[in-house]
């Protein structure tokens, strides 16, 4: 349906794609793969019509296409989902997904009961029980990627192209994602599929691409290859996803919950964190599990002091009260918090690299009460070393980092403070396989340092992977207390929809 | 200074500012043959410090991506407040006396009535979480009523020459005005870019939420940066007062206009978290050199206002191209 040719892009002085060849065939799922830098993200721009200066072919329906812009290429019938949420926070889901298309009466005006049952449908379609009329800004980061997918749905789109659809959703809803897409691949449409989980990939598409250093390496049916030989053929030698060796039981008390509970912030008899208590040791690594909803993010956000009006209970670090009343003194008690959103939460993107890590840790590198540079310098010169931070210079401003790189920056600036339990959320999410398992080692290093971590994660490969115990929530309660061992992907999820079965029963 | 211009880009990629400074000079020297002489020089300087002192301020508080509207209000009222002081002293009915001030009672009155006036402004902004755009409209309105409350609508004047020196006076071959905006602006460059403080600020104006989770005060960082601007808007009022040897009850309308115009030529982001002190200074004397050269070449002022407009415009548009170009 789709090919492209010969397909080569250069920015100032680098080339991003060179001479790369590929096919997408309709009625079937084409998975492209590739690390972080790989040129996946400018070819799908070049397809949706956003870059339009390349050298190279591209073919729709056998015929050459050369879209000048987006709505080129949507009139066209090539949509694409970006991993970056293009939704306009202050207008509601039906707006949202019919801005620009809006449906009218026959007198020119929004004929909004129209659009409002449309949007409910396509709700519906993707098990999404929310109100057409809510505001997308009320709506959790997972929503908001089922309401983009299903504003790209809508356009009932020959090619739809998914950039990390599944990046930011629980597996329940990827488990209705996929259903979609079977949906759509049986009616004939071409699905370009670009994902960093290499497990879902088994499950949905049909065939692979590879790109490397921005030329297309391999490509050919998804039978036939396995996990590891498809990680070997996107960096080109073999990575060994490490898995901890737990030591057993004996870690020293370090964080100890008890009853900590998060009130609704609209309604105040429903509880968002329903007394939990939980412990994590001294250089123990605790992954926390839950599906969309269950309040993993709430319980980080609350240790962390941000919710001081709606939270109680008690909670020790060190043998230490934590005030749960301000960051500011959630970090002086020894917390840190990797956030989920990085660009908006976990970084001043707008700021280089070295203000960005001392930012947290300003204190230490004053002298007189002013700050000192050559402080500043060796301080973030530290952690870029250690972190193996990849940038020009400790000058450069975070936005122009990628994705692995800012979260590097995001963990140096906490480690700077020295804690004793840092917490991590998501903290893997949109990172390419290099830099995840160079987390992962990290993670683990801390840990034997004598550090705890509680890590909130939606990928149950990696929490098994890293954790020592794993709890699992539902619905603001704690479900399960795993050990790593025995715990399976079976064992958490059941613990992960237990509240829900309960209620139904 | 490095550590603190270049992470910031402002002042040493802002040649274009300096260049357009210059050559805005050589063409008044060539076109005015009184544009170029050391009277006119202090002339100018002294006329422009009472909008460097006011656009201080501003810029930290536009580097928190916030604004304050008030400042021109502010102004007028804290220099109608110390000229009372100074002049009439607190009436006392009951006793039938005056209480009487000395001149640094009344100087130090005015300088908290602009601070007080600034803390509310922050106070209100960080309580209710209001746009700092509606807060300091406010605070216009009812500083600009209270003067004329204060001042019945009357002018106070004849404050004496120890007051006046402030404004007119000269210290070491250099005008008293220059010297306190010349302080103040070193004071600022200083917490801008070698403090905790000033780091907070470009923190919360690059993104709030990521500058609440590493543990930065917000609303102390914000009241502070307020109340500065208050304060230093004060200061504007205690010059222009002392210069006219007169407090005027509509002193330093349309105040604000220039200190924002000034900062943005200066370079500094109106979202917030990007430019500079010393960039703002350079904007401050572009418009200040632009307008004693315009009123030298006899434009009529109607004209002034369109080229300012234009310069103003002309200035982003640089600058935006600058950043784009950058990235």
């Amino acid at each position: 349906m789709l090919t492209v040719e010969k397909i080569t892009k250069r920015f100032a002085g680098v080339t991003a794609l060179d001479g790369v060849c590929l096919g997408f065939g309709a009625g079937k799922v084409t998975a492209v793969i590739g690390e972080n830098g790989a040129g996946k993200s400018t070819l799908m721009k070049i397809l949706s019509g956003v870059y339009t200066d390349y050298e190279g072919q591209i073919f729709f329906r056998g015929r050459p296409v050369r879209f000048g812009s987006i709505r080129e290429a949507q009139a066209c019938g090539i949509a694409i989902i970006h991993q970056e949420l293009a939704l306009i926070p202050y207008l509601s889901i039906t707006e949202n997904i019919f801005l620009g298309r809006e449906l009218t009466t026959r007198w020119g005006t929004l004929d909004r009961k129209a659009m409002r049952r449309r949007t409910r449908q396509l709700l519906d379609d993707l098990t999404m029980p929310l109100d057409p009329d809510t505001r997308v800004a009320g709506l959790k980061v997972g929503q908001q990627q089922v309401i983009e997918i299903a504003k790209a749905l809508l356009e009932e789109s020959e090619v739809i192209i998914m950039d990390e659809p599944t990046s930011a959703i629980s597996d329940s809803e990827v488990a209705v994602l996929f259903r979609i897409i079977s949906d759509l691949r049986n009616k004939g449409k071409a699905i370009v599929y670009i994902s960093h989980k290499l497990d879902e990939l088994f499950t949905i598409a049909d065939h692979y691409v590879v790109l490397r250093d921005g030329k297309s390496i391999e490509s050919g049916a998804m039978q036939g290859v396995d996990h590891d030989s498809l990680i070997r053929k996107m960096v080109g030698r073999d990575i060994q996803m490490n898995h901890r060796q737990s030591a057993g039981a004996a870690y020293p008390p370090l964080l100890r919950v008890e009853n900590l509970c998060l009130t609704h912030p609209v309604r105040k008899e429903e509880l968002q964190l329903d007394n939990l208590s939980f412990t994590v040791g001294r250089g123990e690594i605790v992954g926390l599990f839950g599906l969309m909803g269950a309040g993993r993010t709430e319980l980080l956000e609350t240790l962390f002091g941000l919710h001081p009006k709606r939270s109680s209970g008690t909670v020790q670090l060190d043998g230490q009260m934590v005030p749960l009343k301000a960051p500011i003194e959630s970090i002086r008690a020894g917390l840190a918090l990797v956030p989920e959103d990085r660009k908006r939460d976990g970084l001043v993107l707008g700021m280089d690299v070295q203000t960005n890590i001392s930012l947290t840790a300003l204190s230490s590198i004053e002298q007189g009460g002013l700050l000192s540079r050559s402080k500043e310098s060796a301080l973030a010169k530290k952690y870029i070393q250690h972190l193996r931070i990849k940038t020009p210079s400790a000058k450069q401003t975070a936005k122009n980092l990628s994705g692995g790189n800012q979260q590097k920056i995001v963990l140096s600036k906490w480690l700077a403070t020295g804690p004793k339990l840092l917490m991590l959320d998501e903290p893997t999410r949109g990172i390419d396989v290099n830099a995840k398992n160079e987390i992962y080692k990290l993670i683990a290093q801390l840990a034997t340092d004598g550090m705890g971590l509680l890590v909130v994660s939606s990928e149950m490969p990696e929490l098994l992977a890293i954790a020592d115990r794993i709890l699992v929530m539902s619905e603001g309660i704690l479900t399960a207390e795993l050990s790593a061992a025995d715990a399976t992907e079976a064992s958490i999820l059941k613990a992960a929809i237990l509240k829900s079965e309960r209620a139904k029963e | 200074m490095q550590l603190t211009l270049q992470p910031y880009r402002p002042a040493l990629m802002r040649f274009q500012s300096l260049i357009a400074l210059f050559v805005l000079c050589l063409a008044l020297s060539v076109m005015s043959d009184k544009f170029l002489t050391v009277a006119n020089f202090w002339n100018v300087l002294r006329q422009i410090s009472v909008n460097v002192c006011i656009s201080t301020g501003m810029t930290l508080v536009v580097l928190t991506a916030g604004i304050d509207l008030s400042v021109g209000s502010v102004l007028a009222l804290a220099g109608a407040i110390t000229a009372g002081l100074l002049r009439n002293g607190i009436p006392v009915p009951s006793a039938n006396l005056y209480v009487g001030f000395t001149l640094l009672g009344a100087i130090v009155a005015g300088l908290l009535t602009g601070s007080i006036l600034g803390w509310f402004n922050g106070w209100a902004i960080t309580r209710f979480n209001l746009p700092p755009f509606v807060a300091t409209l406010a605070m216009l309105t009812i500083a600009r009523g209270l003067t004329m409350l204060w001042t019945e609508g009357f002018p106070i004047t004849g404050l004496g020459e120890s007051f006046t020196y402030l404004g007119t006076g000269w210290l070491l071959g250099i005008p008293v005005p220059v010297w306190i905006s010349a302080v103040i602006v070193a004071v600022a460059v200083l917490l801008t870019s070698k403090t905790r403080f000033g780091r907070y600020i470009y923190a919360i104006g690059g993104s709030e939420s990521a500058a609440r989770l590493s543990g930065v005060n917000i609303t102390r960082t914000k009241m502070l940066v307020y109340t500065i601007s208050g304060a230093l808007a004060a200061v504007g009022g205690l010059l222009v007062t002392s210069r006219l040897d007169s407090a005027q009850p509509n002193a330093g309308i349309s105040y604000e206009l220039d200190s924002i115009a000034a900062v943005v030529i200066g370079g500094t982001s109106l979202s917030g978290g990007r430019g500079s002190i010393l960039g703002t200074v350079q904007g401050a004397i572009i418009i200040g050199v632009l307008n004693n050269g315009l009123v030298l070449l006899n434009v009529s002022p109607f004209w002034q206002q369109v080229v300012k407009g234009i310069v103003i415009l002309l200035a982003v548009i640089i600058d935006k191209s600058n950043a784009k170009s950058e990235s």
